[in-house]
């Protein structure tokens, strides 16, 4: 029976339950004129919960609702990150929702349900509580990417979304049913005890590869990256900015949930997969984002590389290489925040800034932007002594570690070859001249200004004083 | 004699189907819907099938959770639909094509 403790151990994701059943209603019953509240109602919401998170933290790892539930240090790395990513989110995307009269409630509280789904997810402790969580996490997404309900866009990126996503499910599922026939047990801490010695391995790598399917769709890993791009593109850029950031921290705690905390025993089988689904996506994101000319297409692309270089630090498949993923996960959930944070603030009613062209002469318009842009592009590239360097080395490190040499050479190839789109956005911004008669600066009032400027600063601080970061994931995988 | 082998191919063949529907299927949305339904219905077919030879009720506890989120999942798949019908007058998979590269 569920007693007392289970409630306090879920008691962040139950008060986000509570807070956005109550801004739902809220909603419901208010003026136009005063959504502003909402909206800072909302992002007070996040930030208590990330207080709750941490606040309630046990120093010892504990379970809740007979092994459902784990609260460990993992989870609540992933949650702050989680939280404070859709905060930024929340900041960003007003100006832009309310231009082009998308500013609803259902913004707010769709992406609250997301939340609670990745929280769900990152913490779930049996096969079920996965399914529920990533069930949370993707229809409240789907509903987010159709929000514009008169784009033509919007409305098939959306269906695509759903039809991907729907067969990924399908396809975890079917891994998972193989994986419980196998081992007779839902129970993650369980199925790694009984992983070694089941009667039936073929099955376990069976179900296994199915597993592994579904998990690279959500990360959006070659050769199942079919979503990205159009997703990416057709969303509104609120609900882009919202999908590449924080599932991202998902996609990373399911796969940790399902391949360390579930089939830890099976580390040689998958290791070799996630090495191809490594290439593939490395090779696929970098090439295909030369020829792009639209940002957010060409972002995507890059989230799909970056995605190959997260997986290059699992496939290290010890606390060394989970450490660096993780760490890899943080770094690109607050550079793709900022990336779009800066296109949110560029765009305005009945411009989009979506082409890279848009940016042309961007430094004589609006210096600052210029500067903004110019260091999430080297933070994205891995250019030292910005943030995604640090990351990029040790996920390249853990590789190595691992016996992967050469997984680990494709992977610095790649950067390089990388480096071409990103660098060709900031020759587009500095030496370009601006296209006549149009109009770019950042929008928005001073405190989203602010806001992102200290989000793009900190990829700076953080490249000199990753340290401290760093230790706390590593932290989090020694205990 | 009915074995545990013969759900698990009943199971594989339904899954097999609904895959290949899924990207053979050119016409129409709404079969690319039910292709999914028909997916998730092959792994409740495997998860019944174990839990009864594995004389263990967790796994078809977890299908009445899979009805459910189908059911969910439905629902959106099907206004995101009418969305798209109302925007483009058409629900041809060959037709939504609008962006590429």
């Amino acid at each position: 029976m569920p007693n007392l403790n289970d409630i306090l151990i879920l008691l962040p994701e139950l008060y986000l339950v509570a807070a956005a059943c109550l801004l739902l209603l809220l909603d419901a019953f208010m003026k136009a004129e005063q959504r502003p509240l909402l909206h800072w109602l909302s992002i007070a919401v996040l930030l208590v919960a990330i207080y709750l998170v941490v606040g309630g933290q046990p120093s010892q790892p504990v379970t809740a609702f007979g092994g459902m539930f784990v609260r460990d240090g993992v989870s609540e790395v992933l949650k702050v990150f989680a939280l404070l990513c859709t905060a930024l989110v929340f900041v960003y995307a007003k100006p832009y929702l309310t231009d082009r009269k998308l500013f609803v409630g259902e913004y707010y509280t769709l992406s609250i349900f997301a939340v609670i789904g990745i929280m769900l997810l990152v913490s779930a402790g049996n096969l079920l509580t996965v399914y529920l969580g990533l069930e949370q996490l993707t229809l409240s997404s789907y509903a987010l990417v159709a929000l514009n309900r008169d784009s033509r866009l919007s409305s098939e990126a959306a269906i695509k979304y759903f039809v991907l996503g729907a067969l990924a499910s399908g396809m975890l599922l079917y891994g998972m049913s193989m994986v419980y026939g196998a081992t007779g047990t839902l129970d993650l801490a369980r199925l790694h005890l009984a992983a070694g010695h089941t009667g039936m391995p073929h099955l376990l790598v069976f179900g296994l590869i199915f597993m592994i399917v579904g998990i690279a769709f959500k990360l959006g890993a070659a050769p199942f990256h079919m979503w990205i791009p159009d997703v990416y593109q057709g969303s509104p850029t609120a609900v882009t900015i919202f999908i590449g950031s924080a599932p991202k921290l998902a996609a990373f705690g399911m796969a940790y949930r399902l391949l360390e905390s579930g089939l830890g025993d099976l580390s040689q089988h998958w290791q070799l997969m996630l090495a191809c689904l490594a290439v593939l996506s490395l090779a696929i994101g970098n090439i295909v984002a030369i020829v792009q000319t639209n940002l957010k297409r060409l972002l995507a692309y890059s989230t799909i590389s970056h995605m190959g270089y997260l997986l290059l630090g699992l496939v290290n498949a010890g606390p060394e290489g989970y450490a660096a993923a993780l760490f890899y996960a943080i770094s690109y959930a607050l550079m793709g925040t900022a990336a779009f944070g800066i296109i949110l603030a560029l765009a305005r009613a009945g411009f989009e800034c979506e082409e890279i062209d848009d940016l042309k002469g961007l430094n004589q318009r609006s210096p600052w932007a210029a500067f903004l842009m110019m260091l999430v592009m080297f933070s994205l590239a891995g250019v030292p002594p910005l943030f995604g360097f640090f990351a990029k080395l040790l996920v390249l490190q853990a590789a190595i570690h691992a016996g992967f040499l050469w997984l680990a050479i494709v992977g610095a190839v790649f950067a390089i070859i990388g480096l071409y789109y990103y660098l060709r956005v900031v020759k587009v911004m500095y030496f370009d001249k601006p296209v006549e008669g149009t109009e770019i600066r950042l929008q928005g009032d001073a405190s989203v200004r602010l806001v992102l400027s200290l989000n793009v600063l900190a990829l700076l601080v953080l490249g000199f004083a990753w340290g401290p970061l760093f230790g706390w994931c590593q932290r989090v995988f020694v205990g | 004699m009915i074995t545990l082998a013969h759900f698990i191919v009943l199971g594989a063949v339904l899954f097999s189907i609904a895959l290949a529907s899924l990207f053979i299927n050119r016409k129409n949305v709404i079969v690319l819907l039910m292709s999914i339904e028909l997916m998730l219905l092959a792994v409740n077919i495997n998860f019944v099938a174990f839990s009864r030879f594995l004389g263990d009720v967790a796994g078809q506890v977890f299908v009445f959770f899979i009805l459910t989120v189908a059911a969910a999942e439905t629902a959106i798949g099907l206004a995101i639909l009418v969305l798209l019908f109302r925007n483009r007058s058409t629900i041809n998979v060959a037709e939504i094509d609008s962006m590429k590269g």
